[in-house]
């Protein structure tokens, strides 16, 4: 087995999050082609994406840029579509939280969707392995991979956000090149499938993601991605009250 | 208005969004029971991602056996369930896809 250093780490998160690149490259294509339809000069459509780093925020700020909007109209419209990151950003917290805080902004920088989907998935994986074989009173008391998990983090999210500005690049400068009748926006669910379903052990977790996918359906046609929101917080509270009520033993309850 | 002010404050928003939770809890001991709850996140919002994919058509709810994003999906859900590869899961979603697509 190669050793785990911070170079593998970082680049088998690359490796876990390129599938989903797939589906990011075609939506960065279009963002690129709308912004130049909506009339933002080529060099700040690409700072959009560098700056703000967001793919369905960015497509409401290219339509409000474009419809003049104001500027606390745009703002709060962004507050509203980026909710969501507030979860991830809770999600991954005990996660981050010994790192130094030029850590903490990159990667909460990096904290989209796809990146979030991978590296969390990541960390549950980890707290599944057991306890390294170490002397007792060893100086670290955690495997390597745990240690080393924020480059796997670095790794999957600047995987996504080099994509991101080259697919924007290409979009500002040739058009959307691939056609839309090939359906590669379908290849981001296919990677959440992939990433949720081996995930589906016991009954929290099913109702999490019953309800929440049912909250989804219903609520739909809420503006802004806040059907997303509302959705996933009543997931995760009939979760929490599945887990409560199902009698697991306190030892597995107590468990991270 | 200057567009340079709407991107800079457009990124600033996004960022403190994104770094709300990580910057408040700092280095706070997390309790087992909030680890706990928070581990639910993942599924409910990779979920509340996923159905609207595949049962949302033009609009509106499309349960019916027309709608081939929801058979591609089936698909793809039994593969991930076998084999848990991403990879595996894309390919066996979108040659579904393409092959009904091409049928129909």
């Amino acid at each position: 087995m190669l050793p785990l250093t911070r170079l593998s780490q970082f680049f088998a998160g690359v490796r876990a999050e390129a599938p989903i690149l797939i589906g990011v490259m075609p939506f960065g294509m279009i963002y690129g082609v709308l912004a130049r339809e909506a009339g933002i000069p080529a060099f700040q459509a690409q700072a959009v994406s560098a700056i703000v780093f967001a793919g369905s925020a960015q497509m409401v700020l290219t339509q409000l840029v474009h419809l003049g909007a104001p500027l606390l109209v745009m703002v709060l419209t962004l507050f509203v579509v980026n909710l969501r990151h507030a979860l991830y950003s809770a999600s991954v917290a005990p996660y981050i939280q010994h790192l130094s805080k030029g850590w903490k902004a990159l990667l909460s920088y990096l904290l989209t969707d796809e990146a979030y989907a991978v590296a969390i998935i990541h960390y549950k994986y980890l707290d599944t392995l057991p306890a390294p074989a170490e002397p007792a009173g060893s100086s670290t008391g955690s495997r390597p991979e745990v240690r080393l998990a924020h480059w796997y983090f670095l790794g999957a999210g600047l995987a996504l956000w080099s994509s991101w500005q080259l697919s924007t690049a290409l979009g500002i400068a040739l058009g959307a090149v691939v056609p839309q009748s090939w359906s590669l926006d379908f290849t981001l669910a296919l990677t959440f499938i992939a990433l949720v379903v081996p995930g589906l052990k016991d009954r929290p977790g099913w109702a999490a993601a019953l309800t929440a996918g049912t909250v989804a359906l219903l609520a739909y046609g809420l503006p802004y991605k806040l059907g997303l929101v509302l959705a996933s917080v009543c997931g995760v509270a009939t979760a929490a009250l599945v887990d409560r009520w199902s009698g697991a033993p306190a030892g597995e309850r107590a468990a991270p | 208005m200057s567009l340079w002010l709407v991107i800079f404050a457009s990124g600033l928003v996004t960022f403190l969004i994104r770094l709300s939770f990580v910057g408040l809890l700092g280095q706070r001991a997390v309790s087992p029971a909030v680890r706990r709850v928070l581990g639910f996140v993942p599924p409910a919002v990779l979920s509340a991602i996923i159905l609207p994919e595949m049962l949302i058509r033009d609009g509106a709810l499309d349960f019916s056996l027309g709608n081939l994003r929801l058979l591609a999906g089936l698909a793809a859900w039994v593969v991930a369930w076998r084999t848990r590869s991403p990879l595996w899961t894309i390919a066996a979603g979108m040659l579904v896809l393409w092959f009904l697509t091409a049928l129909r």
